[in-house]
């Protein structure tokens, strides 16, 4: 191929890819460092937005002389925590209206009031007035006056980009937050979920995988929780489970399987005995993981699904020629065959369930023990308003994911090569 | 041996009825019928007498007379042995009974002697088993969330056990809940905005991943490894993380509470997964293809528009599908975007919706209905490219 020919490939590719990398550069992968900024800062919700200097005009009567009018801004800065600079102040009035004794602030010209006010604190608030008065003694419409909005300008820093650092976020993250709990929570959801979601997922893909009627029925109808939407399935479990006319503690309770109803949402432990041994279980986190299993294991079962199906039947044949029971064929022939994906099935659902919001977030807003930390990054940054410190959470987060990618490609990379 | 695998099959193939029965039994208890008794033991003990009188009975009878016999048997016993109940439930039992001594057929006590048998008997109960179970677990909270839609506050707190429709009801008031969330909680024009919302994105995603996925399969040059196994990288980055940068930013710009910005948002987050799943088919279209446009002189574009796409259209079928369902059913970012609702999403209206403790489960349900059935139906009617979709868009082989 000609050397212009590749310049111009070269080109095209790069015409062609640039608008959707740049799309996901800008909402992917920039908030991920975005990030890293905003959790070194000191800065809550209702800081992020750029203080404005504001007005608000108030006009008045002085008397019954309808001829001057009294109005009254009050002014204040947006931000309780910055100062805006150098404020400038406009307003426009009506032909021969005048000022009178006006603020030495402010000059008159061109039927404008310019003023200058300075710098304004943070939480600062004023009220400034002007008479007025119309030369030729004719009344001012109120309406007229009203309806001339003042513009006002100012310098103020984005809160987002002052370049004043703390450590603070971090120091409570690790410290002042139950990190252990946190993490361990965390940990335990993301390994039980997807443990038990490819559990499932083998199950169900060996029964499928069986010669029975309507398999193919059985396969969509496998794949609804996976597909139907979050809010509505875990609305219906919360429904499902409610300890006061839940149906499912109705009926345990109907058929005197259980005495009192359960609260399998909202109780953080419960004490089993087994076999003598007392243990706390706790509920609430098993329950929520129950249902994460139940959402997802259809995904595991799909690709278990695929893999076994592409396995040959001969092999099957020749074991049954051999003698081996069931369960041989299963230990010897299927295991083997599905090990690599379901490998690479863990992988993937260990760091999606580490990820996990919605589903816990819906079921348990986080409470009663299921506080993970992606709900921790909601609660802290919206539930109480601290952005920087959710966003060192998300940091954290950031960082665990980058370790399990690492050691995830090392291990695929080493079964590649295997192959 | 043969009375090992005998005891087995009893015990096994009698607990299977024993769980499909008390199935059916918590079926008809939730249609208003007052059982308060799953008599397990009973019916398990039953069974394992059917079981046996199969097994012995072996082929001196023809199978249709045996099985027919055996059930009708089978439920009036059962019918005795449980608390006063309609024909229609023994009836039902009557007609489990028929489909399992149907399942029995291969057993008698000849084949009870094979090689591994009870392993054999253990995995055939299994399935049968698994399939059921599956069923129902799957099923049934569909099924709650449905007819408790038709149910009212009252009907619920009198016996929450009873979600038998009544029929001789107007069908205004059995449909009541889906009018007042119509009516009341403006349910229609929370569909309309999903549906943009969501159709918005498949088109927007396509625009962008097509030219995309087709530079990568295609063409040559610098970086592309790299772009190829960052899109996989950034499809494992969670949402949220990019929660807090972006509502900051987004509030800053005045993107929050608008639809444009959930657009842009999930466009971005479902561009890496189309773009992965359109390169793998694109590179299975063969060259030479192309190279016959390249002839008759046409430009990249015209190739990627005449030729790549009427070749690939089941592929972008089920990359559009697929992207329609991510966005139709997400949630996070409608939660923390919208808080007027002027702009809620579906999923984030029934969310609003069950933060006002007062709201009746009802009308919950019947939003979360109307959110649900599109994309199940969607999704029953496209499973096959759907499925395919699925599977090539989550792992690498």
């Amino acid at each position: 191929m000609s050397d212009s020919l590749s310049k111009l490939e070269k080109r095209t590719a790069y015409t062609l890819v640039l608008p959707a990398v740049l799309l996901v550069f800008a909402i992917v992968l920039f908030p991920i460092f975005a990030n890293v900024w905003i959790s070194f800062k000191d800065i809550e919700l209702k800081d992020i937005r750029i203080p404005e200097p504001r007005a608000k005009k108030i006009v008045k009567s002085i008397s019954e002389n309808q001829s001057e009018l009294k109005i009254i801004y009050k002014l204040r800065n947006s931000s309780l925590i910055q100062e805006i600079r150098n404020v400038q102040f406009q307003d426009k009035f009506p032909t021969n209206v005048l000022p009178i004794d006006l603020d030495p602030r402010c000059n008159f010209q061109s039927k404008k009031v310019v003023c200058n006010f300075g710098n304004w604190q943070a939480k600062f608030r004023e009220n400034f007035e002007i008479t007025i008065q119309n030369n030729n003694g004719e009344i001012i419409d109120k309406k007229i006056i009203k309806s001339q909005k003042p513009i006002l300008s100012g310098k103020a820093d984005n809160p987002l980009l002052t370049t004043n650092f703390t450590l603070e976020n971090f120091k409570k993250v690790f410290y002042e937050n139950n990190f252990v709990e946190l993490l361990s929570t965390t940990f335990y959801f993301t390994f039980f979920g997807t443990v038990g979601a490819i559990i499932f997922g083998i199950s169900a893909a060996q029964l499928v995988n069986q010669n029975i009627q309507g398999r193919t029925y059985m396969r969509g109808i496998l794949l609804f929780p996976y597909v139907g939407p979050v809010v509505a399935l875990a609305y219906t479990w919360t429904l499902l489970l409610d300890p006061n006319s839940g149906t499912l503690n109705a009926l345990l309770v109907n058929f005197n399987i259980i005495e009192q109803p359960i609260n399998l949402l909202g109780q953080k432990y419960i004490t089993m005995s087994i076999l003598g041994f007392e243990f706390k279980l706790r509920l609430a986190l098993t329950t929520v993981i129950f249902f994460e299993i139940w959402r997802y294991f259809p995904l595991a079962f799909l690709f278990i699904l695929a893999r076994l199906q592409a396995i040959p039947q001969s092999l099957y044949e020749a074991a049954e020629v051999d003698g081996a029971s069931p369960i041989q064929k299963f230990i010897h022939i299927t295991l083997p065959q599905i090990t690599a994906i379901i490998s690479i099935l863990f992988m993937i659902r260990f760091i999606w369930n580490f990820n996990k919001f919605e589903d816990i977030f819906l079921l348990t807003g986080g409470a009663s023990g299921t506080r993970t930390l992606p709900i921790n990054v909601y609660q802290q940054g919206f539930a109480v308003s601290d952005i920087g410190m959710g966003s060192a959470v998300s940091i954290v987060i950031v960082i665990l994911l980058l370790s399990f990618m690492v050691i995830y490609f090392r291990l695929i990379g080493k079964r590649a090569n295997e192959v | 041996m043969k009375f090992k695998s005998l005891t087995i099959f009893l015990i096994i193939s009698s607990f299977f009825l024993t769980c499909i029965l008390s199935i059916w039994k918590i079926m008809a208890t939730l249609q208003g019928l007052s059982f308060t008794n799953l008599n397990v033991s009973s019916v398990f003990l039953i069974g394992i007498i059917l079981s046996l009188a199969f097994v012995l009975l072996g082929n001196k009878i023809n199978h249709l007379i045996k099985i027919f016999s055996l059930s009708f048997i089978f439920s009036i016993l059962y019918y005795f042995l449980n608390e006063a109940s309609p024909y229609w439930y023994t009836l039902g039992v009557f007609l489990i009974t028929l489909f399992f001594t149907n399942k029995l057929k291969k057993y008698s006590m000849q084949s009870l002697k094979e090689d591994f048998i009870s392993e054999k008997i253990v995995f055939d109960f299994i399935t049968l088993f698994g399939i059921v179970f599956f069923a129902f677990v799957i099923l049934f909270p569909f099924y709650i969330m449905l007819v408790t839609s038709f149910k009212t506050q009252i009907a619920l707190l009198v016996n929450p056990l009873n979600f038998s429709l009544d029929f001789t009801m107007s069908l205004t008031e059995l449909f009541k809940s889906y009018f007042v969330i119509f009516e009341t909680y403006n349910f229609g024009r929370y569909i309309l905005i999903s549906s943009a919302v969501s159709i918005g994105t498949v088109i927007v995603t396509l625009l962008f991943a097509i030219p995309a996925a087709y530079a990568v399969a295609r063409l040559n040059f610098f970086g592309k490894n790299f772009l190829s196994t960052s899109i996989l990288i950034i499809y494992m980055f969670p949402a949220i993380v990019l929660v807090i940068p972006l509502y900051t930013v987004f509030s800053q710009l005045g993107l929050r509470n608008s639809i444009f910005g959930l657009l842009i948002v999930y466009t971005a987050t479902t561009l890496p997964v189309a773009i992965y799943m359109l390169q793998g088919y694109f590179k299975s279209i063969p060259k030479e293809i192309e190279d016959a446009g390249i002839m008759d002189g046409q430009n990249w574009f015209g190739i990627i528009l005449k030729i790549i796409i009427p070749l690939s259209l089941p592929a972008i079928a089920s990359v559009a599908l697929y992207v329609f369902m991510i966005a139709w059913n997400e949630f996070l970012f409608s939660l923390m975007f919208l808080d007027s609702p002027k702009s809620f999403t579906l999923s984030r209206a029934i969310q609003y919706l069950s933060g006002d403790a007062e709201t009746p489960r009802q009308y919950l349900m019947a939003g979360s209905v109307i959110v649900t059935l599109p994309v199940l139906f969607i999704f029953i009617y496209f499973e096959k490219y759907l499925v395919s979709g699925l599977t090539a868009g989550s792992v690498k082989e």
